[in-house]
Formats: C-alpha cells, structure tokens, sequence
C-alpha cells in the first residue's frame, strides 16, 4: 500500500489547543499543505492575529509574528512593501479583521497590496468566549447578543468579503467553508490559489473567506456545526468566488 | 541606493536646515530603509521629504491610512531586520501606543519621532514639551521603557537620529525623539556627518525566510507560568544596562553655582539665554540640560544635589521632568518649577526675574 | 479491503468529524478514553477504500492513508486544474 495522504512537514507535528472539531485545525493544515506544495517555505512569513489562533506559529513551520489585534493587513504591508520578494500572509479571525482590524484590511486591499490574506469566519469571538462578532448572525445567541443579535440592535452581519470585492486593489476575493469534504478541498484550491497570485507577482491583495466551525461557542457538536454553516452562515455569507475567478 | 551611514546630501559642508528636515535627512543617513507615516502638524515637513528622498535612494515611504497603521507598518518592517521609523505630533503618537508597547514586547528596534504640540485632546499646534510624561514612562501598556532623546538644536536633533537607530538595533527596543514646533520649524546650519557608529549585533532574529535554518518567531504573547516574568528581567536588565551607559547631559557651571536650572529641548535654549544673562549679573548660576530624558541623569543631578544649591526647573508643560529632578535630587536641595503649558514659551526674562528672585530669597536669613 | 488508514489515537480529540464523512462508516469512537481524556475514534478498516475524506475533515490532522498501489499515488487533495491565475498583470 501507498501513503496517499499524510500529515505535510510545513505542519508541525504537535497537538493543537484548538476545541474539538474547531476549523482552526483544518484551515492551518491547508495552509501548510499550500506552502509545502508551491515549494516556498523559504521564503513565506506568516502574521499570526488576536484570537484563538494566536499561537499559529506554534503549529506552522515558517517564520511568523504575532501581532496586535486586527493590525495584521498593516504589518504584512510594512513586510511587503520593504521585502517585495518574500511571500507575506495573514491570518485572521472575523473579530480580528471585520471588527477592531476593519480600516486595516480596508485600506490594504485599497492600496492593492501584493499579501494574502485568510479570513476565518467562524461568526464570533472564539478567544474571548464566544461573544458577538460583526460576522454574527441575526438571532444567533452569544455572550454578549443572550437573545440573539438583532438587526435594530446591533445591525446585520457585516459581509466583509462583498465590501472588498469593490476596490479596484483587491485581485481575489472568494468565500469557502470547511462545512464539509468537498468544501474543504475547494478550499485548499482557494488558498493555493491565494498565494499563486502572490508568488506571480500578480498586482493586488487576494483573500479567501473560510467559514469556520467554532463548535465550542455555537454550543453545537463539531458534526452539527458543519451542518450550521451550510443550513445557515452560507444563506448569509454565500459561498463562491466573489472576484477574479481561478 | 546608498550605502548605509551615507547619504547623496551628506558630507562635510554646512547645510541649511529646518529640524523636521534635517532629522529626516539624518534617518536617510543612518540607514533608515522605510519610512511610515500619517500627516499631523507640526510634523508635516518629515513626511513630505521623506516622500521625495526616500524613493531616489531606492527606500521605502509610504502614507498610512492612520497612526495605528504606521505604527504597525513600522513593526511590520522592522521584523524583517529593516531598519524603519514613523513620526508624528502628539494626538498620533497617543494612538501609536500600542504599537510602541507591541515593538517593546517584541524586542524590535524602531525610531519614533514626536514633534509634540499642546494638548491634551486636540490643544493647539503650538510647540509643548507636554508628552514628556507620556515619552519618559513607557506610554503605552505594561512593563517597559523606551530611550528617549530631546535635543535642543538643529544640528543635535539631527545626531540624535543617528544615535537612536543605532541603540534601537543594539537594545531592540523602540526609541523615541522628542521635539517640538520650534525645533521642527527652526532654520539652522548643520553639518551632517557621519558619526562613528556601534558596533551592531547581526539579526539573527529577523523573519526573512525560513531558509535552511529553524523557524523565527516575533511574539509578545508568554503565557507560560513565568515566562513573561523572564522576558520582563531580561528587559529590566537591558534597561540598567542603558541607565548605566547611555545617559548623555550637558552640564555648565555648576560647581560653584548658588542656583542650578534644568531645562531640556527648546526650553535649554531659553534657560541657557538667561543663565548667561543672571551670570553677568553677577549671580552663580549654572545649568544642566538632559538630552537623554530616559536614561535621565539621576547621578548627575544627585551629585549637584549634594552641594546647598537651589534647583530651577524649567518646563514647556505644568511640570512633568520637574518630578524626575525632584526624584533625583532626593530631598537634597530646595527644587521650584516654572512652566509654560499650552504653546507658552518662556522668555529669557521670566526667567532671569526668577532665578534673580530665587537666589536673593535664599540670601535673606529665615 | 482497498484502503487503510492509521489514526493517531493518543493525539485525537474525539470530535467524531471523521466519522460522519467515512463514506463506508468504518470509523467509530472508542468507549476507552485516551491520556489526554477523549473519547478517540478508532477503525478496522473494514471496507476503507482510501478516499481520505476522514483525513481531509481532522482538524488535528493525524490521519494518515493508505491505498492499494497501482502504481500512480493517487493525492487525496487534488492540486486543482492549473488555470492561469486572471487578473494577473505582469510584475513592473
Ligand atoms: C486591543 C485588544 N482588544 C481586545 C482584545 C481581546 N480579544 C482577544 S481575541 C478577541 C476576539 C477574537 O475573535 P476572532 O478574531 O473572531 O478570533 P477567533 O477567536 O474567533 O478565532 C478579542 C476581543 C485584545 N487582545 N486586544
Ligand atoms: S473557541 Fe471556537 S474558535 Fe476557539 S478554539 Fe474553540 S472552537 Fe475553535
Ligand atoms: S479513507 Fe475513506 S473509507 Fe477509509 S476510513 Fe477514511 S473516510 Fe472511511
Ligand atoms: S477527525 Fe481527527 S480528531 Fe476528530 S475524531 Fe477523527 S481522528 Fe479524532
Ligand atoms: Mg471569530
């Protein structure tokens, strides 16, 4: 027998401390599956964000910084713009990009700059215990939304991918979702996609949206997350490749 | 591009400069490879050279959508091993304070430059020296400290720039430079020359590509028991190391003097007018002028402290180094202040009035 | 029995998303806790075809599979058809 699938050394062969059946997992292990294929561990600096997934460094084997909450698109803008060779991602949560990092992502995709950068969506605040993010949804209950999120409240789910796809800057913009087998490969595409771009030089920021089970905080099993995410985050955050298509 | 420690503008000749212009040119000199920034006056001046400089020498300027961008553009850069600064005014280097913090955390060198202006709030646009406070205690949250230079004259403005990259890469650690609308705006002829330079450790920390060689990690985040505790030792050393060895003051006549008046930046300048002038009337005054302000001169001051002598301090603020003398002087001497807030400046007469009051006053037997 | 896979157990936290997408149903969660106190899944690979679908969900990423060889490695994740990147303008 063959070994036609196996654990990709830019993944660090460590236990996580991500939840059971949080996306976390997945969406890094695509990441360094994407880097190992394209060859370019070498030459990749990867920003880690606030969030669950702060010690991403610890689980993904190229050089990384952590930075402060929601600044990501700003440092990864100091890296570029000063090493144009080098292949500079960020990963971010939906509070760290769609809320306190919103001016940052904002003006880095109007400025086109040359980064990449994956979004997880998971619809609320992982890290701080699972309060509302702009990403949740009407009548989702959090922490701090007990009766669910209400739109003459709090307002609607922000749909952050839609806002960037409008700035002549941003190249590529799609949405995923780790909802299920299929979907977890299209979003391997995706990402490789991503940093394809980035590595041609291509002019322009690219990200990929990846709606992200956070089963801890939506008090659901890992297996009925998936299914939140189809039956009710996609009806929101529609999946597909929003701009410039691969 | 030039090399490092030059610049197309340098050399022996006397140039004519405004401050803001001639520490921009000296970031060019020192290395600086980028520039980030956002406009606030009275600092505007920095970012329109180095908009025009920066490109022709091959580096890199770039206008942030805000403070908070700058400043983690900055740390962004830095971490790849550039050498890198951003400057601003008061109101945006409140905002850049967390990135300060984060650049300390992170043991990663950057220069920052704050033209201060009034405040608090939005103030005024007038020169102040009311972010010394803010420069001197780390500013921004947690355990740390940044060096802090305030120099007084063109020229000096811009050999502090000099020196501030170069202890920025040898502490890691971010350095502020502290000036204001006067020194900003003031013409003066400089000469910019290279200085010998310290002797630079290489960065191995930098992120550049894991290449042939274990992973780097810029992190601020310790969350195992004791751990930040290490790191915040490890500073505290770094930081005596400094107190210790990087402490620079300008101290004039103060051996015998009756009456001693610190002042530091644009104020020395007043303060040193009215000494002269308190002198050929035949009072023994002296003065000491900090230019570093963290490290401050505590050993200095201390040991002019030890002789009966009355302490002047003169402030552009309602007293904020006042307290550091104070500290220093330890309950030795009497210490008065006399400050301008809000865009006041002293005049040399204010001050020769006080210091002429003062000495007489400590003649008059109680 | 086409396929085989290898299921670090020590390392799983039992979240079960492994079970659900096995098209042939050959995983199952242990009644027996690992150290670390989950509940992990285990396999006898009964009719495990290979397909991977377990591996590509795991969020710890700590199933590795095996297939029949013949002769082509067949990816579990295919790299996707080499499209042209669009909008790509030459670097200046
Ligand atoms: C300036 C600042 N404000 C607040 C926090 C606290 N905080 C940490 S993570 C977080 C939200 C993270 O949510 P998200 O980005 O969605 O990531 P997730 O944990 O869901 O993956 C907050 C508010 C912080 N660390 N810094
Ligand atoms: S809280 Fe949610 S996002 Fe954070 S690790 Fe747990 S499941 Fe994942
Ligand atoms: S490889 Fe396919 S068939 Fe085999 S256990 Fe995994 S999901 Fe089931
Ligand atoms: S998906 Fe992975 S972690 Fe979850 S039960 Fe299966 S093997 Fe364990
Ligand atoms: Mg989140």
């Amino acid at each position: 027998m063959k070994t036609v699938f196996e654990r990709t050394p830019t993944l660090k062969d460590c236990p996580t401390h991500y939840c059971p059946g949080c996306g976390h997992g997945i969406a890094h292990r695509l990441i360094a599956e994407t880097i190992d294929e394209l060859g370019i561990r070498g030459r990749t600096i990867g920003i880690a964000p606030v969030g669950c997934a702060v010690l991403a460094y610890d689980y993904l084997d190229v050089d990384m910084i952590e930075v402060a909450h929601g600044r990501a698109p700003a440092v990864a803008t100091g890296m570029k713009r000063t090493n144009p060779d080098k292949i500079i991602f960020s990963y971010q949560g939906d509070g760290d990009l769609a809320s306190i990092g919103a001016g940052e992502i904002l003006h880095a995709g109007h400025r086109g700059e040359q980064i990449t950068v994956i979004f997880i969506n998971n619809a609320v605040f992982g890290m701080t215990g699972g309060q509302m993010a702009p990403t949740t949804m009407l009548e989702q209950v959090t922490a701090t939304t007990p009766k669910g999120r209400t739109a003459a409240g709090e307002g609607y789910p922000l749909q952050v991918a839609e806002l960037l796809v409008t700035l002549p800057g941003t190249i590529y913009v799609e949405r995923c979702a780790l909802s299920s087998v299929a979907q977890v490969r299209n979003t391997k595409k995706a990402i490789k996609h991503a940093f394809e771009l980035q590595l041609s030089g291509a002019q322009g920021l690219s990200l990929v949206e990846v709606l992200s089970p956070c089963p801890t905080y939506w008090r659901l099993s890992p297996a009925k997350a998936m299914e939140w995410i189809e039956s009710h985050m996609t009806k929101v955050f529609p999946l597909g490749q929003l701009k410039g298509g691969r | 591009m030039t090399e490092r420690g030059q610049s197309s503008r340098g050399g022996d000749k006397r140039v004519l400069m405004c401050g803001n212009e001639a520490l921009a040119e000296a970031a060019i000199m020192a290395g600086c490879d980028a520039y980030f920034g956002y406009p606030i006056t009275p600092q505007n001046e920095i970012s329109a050279y180095m908009a025009r400089r920066m490109p022709d020498e091959g580096r890199v300027f770039l206008q942030s959508e805000s403070e908070l961008a700058a400043i983690n553009m900055v740390f962004g850069a830095s971490a790849t091993g550039q050498r890198t600064m951003t400057s601003s005014s008061s109101p945006g280097i409140s905002l850049m304070q967390e990135g300060i913090s984060y650049l300390a955390g992170a043991e990663l060198p950057a220069v920052v430059v704050n033209v201060m202006r009034g405040g608090p709030g939005l103030g005024n646009i007038a020169p102040s020296q009311g972010d010394y406070f803010q420069a001197t205690r780390g500013g921004g949250h947690g355990d740390y400290r940044t060096i802090v230079f305030g120099p007084s004259s063109v020229q000096e403005l811009a050999d502090c720039m000099l020196l501030a990259f170069d202890l920025a890469d040898l502490y890691r650690m971010p350095v502020m430079v502290l000036a204001d609308g006067i020194l900003g705006q003031m013409m003066e002829p400089i000469v910019l020359k290279e200085k010998p330079r310290r002797d630079l450790p290489a960065k191995e920390w930098a992120l550049t590509g894991a290449e042939g060689r274990p992973q780097n990690i810029v992190r601020s985040l310790w969350l195992g028991e004791g751990v930040l505790e290490e790191l915040n030792c490890t500073l505290r050393d770094r930081y005596e190391q400094i107190q210790k060895n990087e402490v620079i003051c300008e101290q004039h006549d103060v051996d015998d003097a009756e009456i001693v008046v610190v002042a530091y930046g644009v104020a020395a300048r007043i303060v040193c007018a009215a000494v002269q002038k308190a002198k050929q009337d035949g009072i023994k005054a002296g003065w000491i002028r900090p230019v570093t302000l963290w490290p401050f001169p505590i050993e200095q001051i201390s040991k002019a402290a030890d002789e009966l002598r009355i302490f002047l301090v003169v402030e552009m603020s309602n007293g904020q180094m006042v307290e550091d003398v104070r500290l220093a002087v330890s309950g030795k001497a009497p210490v008065v202040f006399y400050g301008r807030p809000g865009g006041g400046v002293p005049t040399v007469d204010e001050i020769f009035e006080l210091i002429k009051q003062l000495t007489l006053r400590s003649k008059t037997p109680i | 029995m086409a396929g085989k896979i290898v299921i670090n157990s020590e390392r799983c936290k039992g979240c079960g998303l492994c079970v659900v997408v096995c098209p042939r149903k050959t995983i199952v969660i242990s009644g027996i806790s690992n150290k670390n106190g989950y509940f992990p899944a285990q396999t006898d690979n009964g009719d495990c075809t290979g397909c991977a679908a377990c591996a590509v969900v795991c969020p710890e990423a700590i199933i590795e599979v095996l297939r029949e060889g013949s002769g082509r490695v067949i990816v579990a994740i295919e790299p996707g058809k080499e499209k042209k990147p669009t909008l790509t303008k030459e670097k200046a």
